[in-house]
C-alpha cells in the first residue's frame, strides 16, 4: 500500500477564523448598541456623542474580552490598538472631507473655458461659462517656476554643505534653515515688500511674488534633500575619495547621482509647499484679470489669488468660480505630490 | 586548485604550502614604509608605534582579533584615516621613499596610487558596471586612450570578466555580493595603484566568491604591493606571503609579531601569535 502524500494546500494559519471574526464583529455592535441606547437616555446629543460612546463602549469591551482571552499584556495592547485607531481616523478625517467639499462644489464649474480664457472681460455676475483661469494657471506656474530656478541651486547645495562639508557653520545653518521652514508667509511677503518693492521697483509684479515663494521654497528643499543625502551609505563617499577623486568630484559624480530621485521628491515637495501661497501674493503681484506673461511689468494673476478675491465678490457665479479655481489647485498639487510619490518609490526599487 | 583538494591538515601546512608555490624572491623592492605609525580616535590612543615595511609584488596579511588597530592601521596608508572625525595621528609612512603626510602632498594622487578595496562591497548605485570600473578615471580626471581595453583587462584581471562581459550596461547593484566586491577590485585596478588595501574584503562573502577572490589576489600580487586585513586565518595562510599579527591588551594596538607566513603560522616566536593562530583566543 503506498501511500501518496499529497501537497498540502497553501493557506495562511494565523488569519482570523471564521469564529474570530464574529467576536471583533460583535464587539462593534455591542459598542453601537451601547452609543445609541445612551445617546437615546441620557442628554447627550449630535454625531459627536455617538462617536465618543462608541469609541470608549468598543475600546472597554474589547479590553474585557482580551483580558478574559488572553491576559493583561493582551488586554493592554487592545487600548493602544483602539488609540491608534482613533488617532488615524481623527487625521484622515478632515482631508477625505475637504476632497469631498471641493470635488462637489467645484466640479460643476468645470468647462474648457477654464483653460483658454481669463477674467478681463467678465464680471462677477455672469455665467460661470464666460471667462476663465488661464490667466491664474500661467501666473501660477511663471512664479513657482521662476522661484524654483533660484532655490533648486541655494537649496540643494545648502543641504550639501551641512551633510558633505559639515563645516563650522553646519550647526548654525542647520538650526536657521529649520527656524525659517516656520517662518509664516505673510513674514516672507512683507520682507520683499519693504526690502524690493518699495526701494526699488515701486510697482507691484509677478517676480516680487516670486521672490516671496522662493524664500519659503528654500528651507523645504534644503531640509529634505538633506534628509535624502544622509540616506546615502558612507561607504560610497570613501570609495570614491580612496579612487582619487577630490570632494567636489566624489560628491558631483557619486553621492548627487546616487540621491538623484530622492533630489527630485524635494523639489516637487517645495513646488507644492508653494503653490497655494496666498499671503504673500496678494502682498506682492497685484493679482491681475488678464494674462500677463512678463513677471517684471504689470500685476500677475495666480490660483489662490483669483480663489481669494472669488470668495471676496460673493455673487453665487464667483463662489462658484472660487470652487473650481480650488479644485484646479488642489488636482495641481495632488499630482506633483503623486509624481513625487512614484519617483521615490522607483528608488526604492532599485 | 591542489590546495582545496588535499586539504592540508594544520594551516603551517597551508602556509607551507603558499610558500613552495612562489618562494617569496620576486620581490621587487620596498613599495611602502610604515614607521611608527600611532592613532588616536577623540584622544584615545588606538594604534602603538607600527613600523613595517610592505615589499613590492608581495602580500602582507594583517591577522589579530577585534579591535586591535588593523583597519585603523590600513587607513593611516591612504590618508583615509582623517576621515573620521576627531582622529589624529603620529609618525610617518613612505611611498616611493617620500612621506605621504607630508605638508603640501596632494592627496589625491596618493590614494591613485594606494587604492583600496573596503569591507562591505560597495559599487556606485548611479553607475552601470562599465561606468563603475572606469569611475575612477572620471573622479581623478584621466585620460585614456583605450577605455574598452582598459575594462576588459581590470574585470580580467579581477576574474570578472567572462561573467559580465555581455551585460556591462547593467546595474552594478544587479550582481551577486562577490561579484560586487570583484567590480569594486576590478574599480581600484583601473587607476593603476602599486598599492592595493584590502580591508577584511571576503567578510561578507560566500566560501566560493572568497576562493575566487584569493584567486584574484594571487594573480594580482606579481605586480603589486597587496595588504590585506582578514579575521580569517586560513585566508591569510593561503594568500599572504608575509603575516603580521596585532593584538590589543585593553590599550592601543600594537604588532606583537611579522614574518614570513610559513613561519608565523608554523613556529611564532611569540607565544600570543601561537595562541591566535592555533585558536587558543581570539
Amino acid at each position: 500500500m503506498s501511500t501518496v502524500i499529497a501537497t498540502p494546500k497553501p493557506g495562511k494559519p494565523w488569519t482570523a477564523t471564521p469564529q474570530q471574526r464574529l467576536i471583533t464583529a460583535s464587539i462593534y455592535l455591542g459598542a453601537v448598541l451601547v452609543s445609541f441606547t445612551l445617546v437615546a437616555i441620557t442628554p447627550m446629543k449630535g454625531k459627536l456623542a455617538y462617536f465618543v460612546v462608541f469609541f470608549f463602549s468598543s475600546l472597554l469591551i474589547d479590553f474585557i474580552l482580551s483580558y478574559i482571552q488572553r491576559g493583561m499584556a493582551s488586554a493592554k495592547d487592545a487600548i493602544a490598538r483602539g488609540f491608534v485607531s482613533v488617532g488615524m481616523t481623527l487625521a484622515v478625517l478632515p482631508i477625505f472631507s475637504i476632497l469631498f467639499e471641493v470635488v462637489k462644489r467645484g466640479y460643476k464649474g468645470l468647462n474648457i473655458n477654464l483653460f483658454t480664457k481669463d477674467m478681463s472681460l467678465t464680471s462677477v455676475n455672469d455665467p460661470i461659462g464666460n471667462g476663465g483661469l488661464i490667466h491664474a494657471i500661467t501666473g501660477t506656474i511663471i512664479m513657482v517656476a521662476m522661484a524654483l530656478i533660484v532655490a533648486m541651486p541655494i537649496g540643494i547645495l545648502t543641504a550639501i554643505y551641512l551633510t558633505e562639508i559639515r563645516g563650522k557653520f553646519a550647526a548654525p545653518i542647520k538650526f536657521l534653515v529649520q527656524a525659517m521652514s516656520g517662518v509664516p508667509s505673510i513674514v516672507a511677503g512683507l520682507f520683499i515688500l519693504s526690502a524690493y518693492v518699495y526701494p526699488i521697483t515701486g510697482a507691484l509684479s509677478g517676480f516680487a511674488g516670486s521672490l516671496a515663494l522662493m524664500i519659503l521654497m528654500i528651507p523645504t528643499i534644503a531640509r529634505t534633500s538633506e534628509e535624502v543625502l544622509l540616506l546615502i551609505p558612507n561607504d560610497l563617499r570613501e570609495a570614491g575619495v580612496a579612487l582619487g577623486g577630490t570632494q567636489w568630484r566624489t560628491v558631483a559624480l557619486v553621492v548627487v547621482p546616487a540621491a538623484k530621485s530622492g533630489l527630485v521628491t524635494a523639489l516637487i515637495l517645495g513646488i507644492a509647499r508653494v503653490a497655494g501661497e496666498t499671503a504673500p501674493l496678494v502682498l506682492l503681484t497685484g493679482g491681475g484679470e488678464k494674462v500677463n506673461l512678463n513677471p517684471f511689468d504689470g500685476p500677475m494673476g495666480s490660483l489662490p489669488i483669483y480663489i481669494w478675491k472669488c470668495f471676496g465678490q460673493g455673487t453665487e457665479e464667483s463662489i462658484a468660480r472660487a470652487w473650481s479655481g480650488i479644485l484646479v489647485l488642489l488636482v495641481i498639487v495632488l499630482a506633483l505630490f503623486i509624481s513625487a510619490r512614484f519617483l521615490s518609490e522607483r528608488k526604492v526599487a532599485k | 586548485m591542489d590546495k582545496t583538494a588535499t586539504k592540508p591538515s594544520s594551516l603551517s601546512d597551508v602556509a607551507a604550502a603558499k610558500q613552495k608555490k612562489s618562494p617569496g624572491a620576486q620581490s621587487l623592492g620596498v613599495g611602502l614604509e610604515a614607521r611608527g605609525v600611532h592613532a588616536w580616535f577623540s584622544g584615545k590612543h588606538v594604534l602603538d608605534g607600527i613600523s613595517l615595511d610592505f615589499w613590492s609584488g608581495t602580500v602582507t596579511a594583517l591577522i589579530g582579533p577585534s579591535g586591535c588597530g588593523k583597519s585603523t592601521f590600513i587607513r593611516t596608508l591612504n590618508r583615509m584615516h582623517e576621515f573620521i572625525p576627531g582622529a589624529q595621528m603620529a609618525g610617518e609612512v613612505l611611498l616611493d621613499g617620500k612621506d605621504i603626510y607630508e605638508s603640501g602632498t596632494d592627496v589625491t594622487k596618493i590614494r591613485l596610487k594606494v587604492g583600496m578595496v573596503f569591507q562591505k562591497p560597495n559599487p556606485f548605485p548611479s553607475m552601470s558596471i562599465a561606468e563603475n570600473v572606469l569611475s575612477g578615471l572620471k573622479l581623478a580626471e584621466l585620460k585614456v586612450a583605450d577605455k574598452d581595453a582598459l575594462l576588459e583587462d581590470c574585470l580580467e584581471r579581477a576574474g570578472l570578466w567572462s561573467e559580465v562581459k555581455d551585460r556591462l550596461n547593467a546595474h552594478g547593484g544587479s550582481l551577486s555580493g562577490g561579484q560586487q566586491q570583484r567590480l569594486c577590485i576590478a574599480r581600484s585596478l583601473a587607476v593603476k595603484p602599486q598599492v592595493l588595501l584590502m580591508d577584511e574584503p571576503c567578510s561578507a562573502l560566500d566560501p566560493g566568491s572568497t576562493l575566487k577572490i584569493e584567486e584574484t589576489i594571487s594573480h594580482l600580487s606579481s605586480s603589486m604591493t597587496i595588504i590585506i586585513v582578514t579575521h580569517n586565518m586560513q585566508q591569510a595562510a593561503r594568500v599572504s606571503d608575509y603575516t603580521a599579527f596585532f593584538l590589543s591588551d585593553g590599550g592601543p594596538g600594537s604588532m606583537i609579531e611579522v614574518g614570513p607566513t610559513s613561519e608565523i603560522f608554523s613556529r611564532p616566536r611569540d607565544t600570543r601569535t601561537e595562541n591566535y593562530v592555533t585558536g587558543r583566543f581570539g
